[in-house]
This record gives structure tokens, sequence and C-alpha cells, in this order.
């Protein structure tokens, strides 16, 4: 890669993930198949900047998340977070190393142990790290963050049961902000949540980044919201990234075909908008077991040539974005 | 609503607080309300009050257990010595139970009896339960080599008919009450291991754990903290399923004579030497076996109180 | 004042339900999950219900169905098919009529079908009972069938296994079978919200071919304001178990008028950040064993005036077709909008 040398002297740097490559082994403890999860991305993310990861299910979006974390170890390539090589840390180097990255879920319910109260989950960052020195000190703490996510702090012996799917996201938050993270990935953070509590999720992980100077790996299937919270996109498809680029140049002239397709599906609040012809997407999708050759998005796409079928696209930086595609450059 | 007082004492140094807002919870307060803060303790208080029929279990149990831990003091026959001339009486005033073949009070024994069998009732169980959970939660969350040694291990205890088993290793051990123990923990831990297994096995895919493992949280403390307390209704509930089997296990040991040895006895060794007298005098097999089954159902309805008390959801 | 009108009286209506109520009896309480809903479906046009969870959306498919279960019960009103009255049928009559007259799709096709029949099976199954239709005859209309939802494949798919479709195919099957026995009334329960946005458009797509095609209503159940953008006609937005605001597709987005209608199209994000905060409605849906005094959405509205927490406004109409349940349209009369 061309910025290989940049990273280590670039401060701006908090994330470099460089050829990580996933594969998951399903079905029986011998044989059965290879899924193909997440096949050799490399993206950055700069410090403070909100980078959102967009694709259908099954793109390897969440698993490249939990690649970013190390909670998951990749079968190749490396992932730097803060300049240092995450699969080369000692174990007290990766404690550390947990402390300035954390997680937000999707699902409020699964998200939250059902047995321990909210000053027990909060509180489990806190207590793990020994941040505080009494149990006084972690008490404060908690109710601090309680009421920086926005729930109060007198619920802090409830039960995740008693709250609603919303005030549950909250306390997630709350868990995740504990440490004073740097990076913060959110995984499909609002889709489980209905519109207007989705908004009020969405303007607290704004503030939220605003004050405490967070950065955000955003993983999101919904368009809308990925245009309004991020400041870069990566659109993938099975494994593989497509393009990458400034929102929105990026929402607004997308190179990649797929990327174009996503945005054509996308069903618009405005009736005006209606199209009598959508350009749909023809086909289902490729199995991530067994990907086609060349380009994987080349069965389902309009344009596709054929060099498509039989040589994979290099992701290659046109103007200020880039693009896996032979159409392009 | 009057947010601002509340949130002014925790939230001075928070630097989010500024304009965090407590929205989200604003419309539905009367309905979380009915909730009150409340810990294990409180909420075992609010079983007591719920449910009666766990309550009474509790009281036989301990009625139980006081009368067995007391019986020298108050009963009015020897257990062990013999009467011949009144053998086989039927129930009345004198003897409640009748006697048996010996013409021992059949009550008094029974009271004696309960010591041997809600030993083994109890103990054992509890030894198993602790083995299979340990065993059971080490291969399910760590799973690969681990869990396969382990889930080998306990299919080789499981394939063996456990009497068989329990014979073995009692016999081994020469005997006796504590061979006994032994005996049948060894044999009851494999299934509650499996169980365990496969419940660690799913919760350890839970976002909640994964969340304690992007915090850094030990290994270790994330079976004991998260996924332990999850399994806390099976394990109940798998525990007073194990206390009768025991109870019986107990029984047939003593029956071959590896058990408790004559002239004590238990409800099980009971049970078994006068069902041949089962026709004639019925008394003497239906007694231990009423008193088993009290203390199985007194139990299993504990169980089931304890088990909805300690569920979070329970009170919706 | 009289019930809601729909858009277009000329085309006759399939179905009407009217003045609803299914409430729930709860130990805590009794919940008004639909509270005196009245709806129509035309015979052409497909009909959206919006609202956020618990607002009573799915209750309502649920109780033309019948299928509404304890505690919950149709405690008044009348649901009339084709001018029947749906709540006087006795539960043997109403299996006739479900699956035959309406059919209904649901969020999560997989867990509707059966995964030991083959998906072909299941819905000729359909036919074979309600329309006593032959073994050919009846494989013949499903293979004819998953062609018109736009299966590929279809006489393959015929021998498949849920398992062996992807979420997309499922659905379609779904719908399949929803429409093999040429139904009055098709009622889609969030049909697409489990759907990657490709597939998404795809069904929403095969939706609307249908309702052009034949001779079936749909009553399309969503949470999501883009996709009844997309297809529907004409929408009912429900709140705490109410209709807050019916209106034409167009005037209900171009001439908003109940300020939770505003609210709910308002929080959707629909362009770059812009360094600003998103438009959010405030606190949440209240419970239904607690409602506010008043107007539902009074502690949660902007726009609140004191007579809104003294007593609930009715529905009043508000421009053409327009209907809005709020105090500030009171005096709106006759065909002026804002």
């Amino acid at each position: 890669m061309s910025d290989m040398a940049a990273h280590g002297t670039d401060a701006r740097r908090l994330v470099d993930a460089e050829r990580v490559v996933k594969n998951f082994r399903v079905g029986g403890m011998r044989g059965g198949h290879l899924v193909q999860a997440v096949s050799g991305v490399s993206l950055h993310i700069d410090r403070g900047e909100t980078l959102a990861v967009v694709g259908e299910s099954g793109c390897g979006k969440s698993t490249l998340g939990r690649l970013i974390l190390r909670l998951l170890e990749p079968d190749s390539g490396v992932v730097r977070f803060e300049g240092r090589d995450l699969s080369a840390l000692s174990a007290t180097e990766l404690l550390q190393a947990r402390r300035r990255m954390q997680i937000i879920f999707q699902d409020p319910y699964a998200s939250l142990n059902p047995r321990m109260s909210v000053y027990q989950i909060i509180a489990e960052p806190l207590v793990t790290h020994r941040v505080c020195k009494s149990k006084k000190e972690t008490e404060a703490r908690v109710k601090q963050l309680m009421a920086m996510a926005g729930i109060r702090p007198e619920h802090i012996n409830r039960y995740p049961h008693q709250f609603s799917g919303g005030q549950r996201q909250r306390i997630g938050i709350a868990r995740a902000i504990a440490l004073n993270p740097s990076l913060i990935v959110c995984d499909e953070p609002v889709s489980a949540l209905d519109v207007s509590i989705q908004a009020q999720i969405l303007n607290l992980l704004y503030d939220l980044q605003r004050e405490m100077g967070l950065t955000y790996l955003f993983i999101s299937h919904d368009l809308s919201v990925v245009r309004y919270v991020s400041d870069r996109v990566c659109v993938m498809f099975l494994g593989k990234v497509c393009e990458v680029g400034n929102t929105e140049e990026l929402f607004a002239n997308p190179m990649h075909p797929y990327t174009a397709f996503l945005l054509e599906a996308a069903p618009k609040p405005d009736p005006h908008l209606r199209k009598e012809k959508k350009a749909l997407l023809a086909g289902e999708m490729p199995s991530p077991v067994n990907p086609p050759d060349g380009c994987r998005f080349h069965t389902r796409c309009p344009y596709a040539m054929e060099i498509c079928a039989q040589e994979e696209p290099e992701l290659r930086p046109i103007e200020k974005r880039q693009v896996a595609c032979h159409r392009e450059g | 609503m009057n947010f601002d007082e509340r949130r002014l004492g925790a939230a001075e140094s928070a630097p989010g607080a500024s304009h965090a807002t407590f929205d989200d919870s604003a419309a539905t307060e009367d309905d979380i309300e009915r909730h009150d803060d409340e810990t294990i303790s409180a909420r075992l208080l609010w079983m007591l009050r719920k449910n009666k029929l766990a309550v009474f279990s509790l009281l036989v149990i301990c009625f139980i257990l006081l009368a067995a831990l007391t019986v020298p003091l108050y009963a009015p026959y020897d257990p062990n010595k013999p009467s011949l001339g009144e053998r086989f009486a039927p129930p009345s005033k004198a003897h409640w139970a009748g006697c048996d073949d010996l013409g021992r009070d059949q009550f008094v024994r029974l009271i004696y009896g309960a010591r041997i069998s809600i030993m083994i009732g109890l103990l054992p169980t509890t030894i198993s339960m602790v083995l299979g959970a340990v065993l059971g939660l080490t291969a399910g969350y760590f799973g690969g080599k681990v869990d396969f040694w382990i889930m080998r291990f306990a299919d080789i205890v499981l394939a063996f008919p456990s009497l068989l088993l329990a014979m073995v290793v009692s016999y081994t051990l020469g005997g006796g009450i504590m061979s006994i123990f032994v005996a049948l923990s060894v044999v009851s831990w494999a299934g509650t291991a499996r169980v365990i297994r496969s419940q660690a096995m799913s919760l350890k895919e839970k976002e909640f754990v994964e969340a304690a493992r992007s915090i850094g949280v030990r290994p270790g403390v994330i079976i004991f903290r998260h996924i332990l307390p999850n399994c806390v209704p099976n394990l109940i509930v798998l525990f007073t399923l194990n206390i009768p089997g025991a109870i019986l296990n107990e029984s047939s040991l003593s029956f071959l004579g590896i058990g408790a040895a004559p002239p004590s006895t238990s409800w099980g060794l009971m049970i078994y030497r006068y069902k041949t007298y089962l026709m004639s005098y019925p008394w003497l097999a239906i007694a231990p076996g009423l008193a088993i089954l009290v203390f199985v159902l007194a139990f299993n309805f504990l169980g089931d109180g304890v088990r909805d008390a300690l569920d979070p959801y329970m009170k919706d | 004042m009289g019930e809601g009108m729909t858009r277009a009286p000329e085309y006759g209506e399939t179905l009407r339900i009217k003045n609803l109520r299914t409430h729930f009896f709860t130990r805590y309480g009794v919940a008004p999950a639909v509270d005196d809903v009245t709806i129509t479906i035309p015979r052409k046009g497909i009909v959206g219900v919006v609202g956020e969870s618990g607002c009573g959306k799915s209750v309502t498919a649920l109780s033309v169905m019948r299928l509404v279960s304890r505690p919950g019960k149709i405690v008044s009103g009348k649901v009339l098919l084709d001018g029947e009255d749906l709540t006087a049928k006795s539960p043997r009559e109403m299996r006739q009529i479900r699956g035959n007259k309406i059919s209904m799709i649901f969020q999560e096709p997989m867990t509707s079908l059966n995964p030991v029949y083959t998906v072909g099976s299941q819905v000729a199954e359909a036919m074979v009972i309600h329309q006593g239709a032959g073994k050919k005859e009846a494989r013949d209309r499903t293979v004819e069938m998953f062609r018109s939802v736009g299966i590929p494949e279809a006489e393959k798919r015929f021998g498949s296994y849920p398992h062996q479709l992807s979420g997309g195919l499922r659905q379609r099957v779904m719908i399949a079978m929803a429409m093999v026995c040429r139904p009055r009334l098709m009622i889609a329960d969030e049909p697409t919200t489990a759907l990657d946005v490709t597939i998404e458009a795809q069904i929403l797509h095969q939706m609307k071919e249908l309702e052009r095609n034949m001779d079936t209503s749909i009553m399309l159940i969503t949470h999501n304001m883009g996709v009844v953008a997309e297809i529907c006609d004409y929408v009912y937005v429900m709140y705490a178990g109410r209709i807050m605001e019916q209106a034409d597709i167009f005037s209900l987005f171009d001439h908003t008028m109940h300020p939770y209608t505003t609210g709910l199209l308002g929080s959707i994000p629909r362009s770059g950040r812009g360094g600003g905060r998103l438009y959010n409605i405030r606190g949440m849906v209240p419970s239904l064993l607690s409602l506010p005094k008043g107007c539902r959405f009074r502690p949660r509205c902007e726009r609140a005036m004191p007579e809104c927490a003294e007593h609930e406004p009715e529905l009043y109409e508000a421009g053409r077709g327009h209907w809005v349940r709020c105090h500030l349209y009171r005096d709106s009369g006759g065909g002026e909008t804002r």
C-alpha cells in the first residue's frame, strides 16, 4: 500500500486495517463450509471522524467491526489501533487498549445482562480497569455516566427489563463511554428502535462525539441514517469494499454500480420521488460460501464486462474516492 | 416535570450533562414506577408474599429436617430394638405408622431414616451439581479441545448404567455412607454438565458477553458474573430433579448391601425391604413412599418458587 | 361527526373497520390497544397504517383476522368485509375466511413457514383446503403464482424447503401463499422490515404489481414512512390506539397537519448532518395502561394548548379527505389546507 509509511507518523490515524481476512467454518467439526466473511479489507479511520460501513446482511460489516476491536482474530492482515498492531500486543497491553475502544450493539435487549442491575452493568468497565478507588466513587461515576446518557441516576438499581428499548440503548451507551474511549464501534445502534427514539439516540451519539472527541465506526444498513451521521462512507459487498468516499460526494455521485443500486433502492420518505420503474437489482445475493470469481458483484451487475468475471478489481483511488470497479479509472 | 434538581448532584463535572435530557423516560414514568428498586433478598421476600405454595414447602422441609435432627430427644421407642409381640402391628394410636416385621415402631424409624435419606438426597446432588456446572461452563465457554475432552469424559460416564457405576465406585471405596456420597456424585454430574454446557454455548454468543469481552473482563469473571447467573434457573430445576433420583439410587445401593447398613435405615431401604409385604401389610412400604413423595414435592415447589423469584422478568 | 371518508368512494370498498375497539384486559388494568378506529380499504389502491411500536396497528390487523388472543378482546365495533360483519362470524366461518378471503403476511417469513414441508406443498395446501382444488390444479396454480410474484425457476422452487431459500424468496413465497386463493384483502404486517434494502425494493415493487393486476386490496402495516411514501395511496397514522391523521399520500406529506406526523417525518434523517442535531419528538409512547388525559399525544407535543389536557380532540376534516385529530384544526372547516 502506498500509505504504508504514513501510519505511526500520522497522529490523526486512529485505526488502520490492512488486507484483513476472516473466514468462518460452519457446519460440523470437520469439513463443513468456509464462509468468507471479510476478504482482504483495507481501511483507515481518522481521529474524531465518523466512518460508516454500509452493506446488506452478510456483507461482513459486523465482522469487520469485531476484527477492528479484536473481538475476533483476523486470519491474516493487520489491524493497527493508535499505531500499534493489535495482534502483537501482550495481554496487559491489550487490556490497556480495550480501555480506548468500545462497542455499542444493535439489540438493546441482548446487549445487557438481564440479571445485572444498571449499576452493575455500567460499573463493570470501571471495576475491571480499577478506575475508581472506592465503591462510593464508582457509584458517583456511574450516576454521572447515566446522566450523560440521559437516564435518570435514581434508576441505578433497576434491571434492564424495567426500561424501554431506547433507554436500554442509553444504558449500553453509558457503559461504552465509561472509560473515556477514543473509538466506539456502533453496530447498527438504532435499527431496532422506533423512528422518534432513533432520532433521540442519534442526537445523543452526536452530542457525545462533540464533547468527548469520540471516533465512531458506524455500522448500518440504513442509508438515510448513514448519510446523516457519517463523514465518510465505506460500502461493502460480500466481504469486499466497493467504494469509500466522503459522505456527501458519495451520495451525490456514486461511482460503483452497487452503491448506486443501494441508493436507488432505499425507500425515500417523499411520495413525489416515487418512480414508476425503479432500477431493481436482479437476482439474489451470491453466497459468501462460494463467492463468484472476479468481481463479486458481477453476477448482478448490469454493466458487467468480460474482465469482471475473470479479474478482481482493486480498490483504486479515483479523485478523492476509492472505488473497486473495472469501469472506473 | 423538573429534572434539573435530579441531575445537578451527579452531573457537575460531566462534560455531556449540560444538554443530556431525560426525555426518553418522561412519558412512561407511571408505567415504570410500579417496579420498586430491588435486591435479591427483596425479591425472595416478594416470593414469600406471592407464592404461598413455595413458602409452605419451605416450612415442610424445615419441619422434616428439624424432626430428623432432634428425634433422639423425643422418640418414645428405640428404633432398633425388636419387640416380637408387636410384629406387623397395624397403625394405631401407639404406633402411628404401625410396626415392622421385627415389631419396631415404623414412624420412629421413618424419622431416623430421614437423616440418611435427606443427607443422601442433598449432599451428593449438591456436589454433582457444582462439579457438573463448573465442567459444563468451562466446556461450553472455551469450546475446542477443552470442550472435547470434558464432554467425551461425560459421555463415558453417561454410557455406564449409573447404578453399576455407583456400585463399582462404592465397592472400591469400601462401602459406607461416605463412599455412597462419592459414588452418587460421580454418576450424576455428567447430565448436569451437558445441560449447562449447551446453555453456556448459547449464552456466550449473546451480545452482553461480547460487551464484557470488549471491556476486557477476564474469562473467569465472565463465566461467573454473566453466564452462571443466567444458568441458575436450569440449575435449580436440575437440582430438584436430581434429588429424588439420588434418594432412590441410595435405596438401590442399600438394597444391594452397599448403602445404609442395618439396623440403621433409610427411606429407600425401607421401601425395598417391605415391598414384599405390600399385599399383606401395605403401610410398611407406603409410609416411606409417602415420605419421599412429600419431601420431593416440597423441594420441587420450593425450587420453582426460588427460580421465579430470581427471574427478573417474572413480575411483568 | 362522520367517520373518515376515503379518497375514492366511487371505487367501492372492500373492507370497512368501523369504530373498532380491541382492549387487553391485563392484571394491571385495561389497555385500549385499538380505540375507536375506523379504517376503510377501497377496492383499488394500497392503504397504509403507520405508527410506532405499541400504537395498535398490528392489533388492528389481528382484529380484522379475528386472531386477537387473550387477554385481548374485540370490545365493540364492526369489521365489514364486502358488507359482511366479521365480528359476528363463528370461529368455524372465520377459518373459512382466513387465508381465503383475507390473507396476511408477516415480518418474519421463516416463522410462518413449516420447515418440514416443501414451500410448494404449503402454498398448494391452502388452495386444496379453501377451494377444494385437485392436486394437479393446485400445483399448476401454485407454480403460476410463484411466477407472478417473481420467483425465478418457479417449477424447481416448488420442491424447495424453506431453509433452502433466501429471506427475500421466502417472503415472496409468503406473498404467493397469501395471494393464491385470490383473496379480497391482503394484510401485510411489516412485510419488508426484516429484509435488505435491495430486496425490500423488489418486494414493494411486487406488491404494487399485484395490486395493479389482481382484484385484491392491500392493507400495509409499517413503521417506515419511506415504505409508505413508496407504495401507499392513502395513509392512516396511528398513535396509542387512535387514528391521529388520515389522508391521501400526497396530502399527508405535502400538508402534514398533526404534530405527531410532523414529528415522525421530521425524525427521519434526510440529508447530511450539516452541523445540526436531528429533530426528535421528546419522550416516548405512553403506556396504554396510563394514558394521559385529553389528547394522547399531549405530553410529547410541542404545540400543546391548555385545552389539549382537558378533552381529547375528535377527527376534524381539515382538507378534502384529510382528517386530523388535533384541536389546532378544530375550526378549519371544509377544504382549506395549511
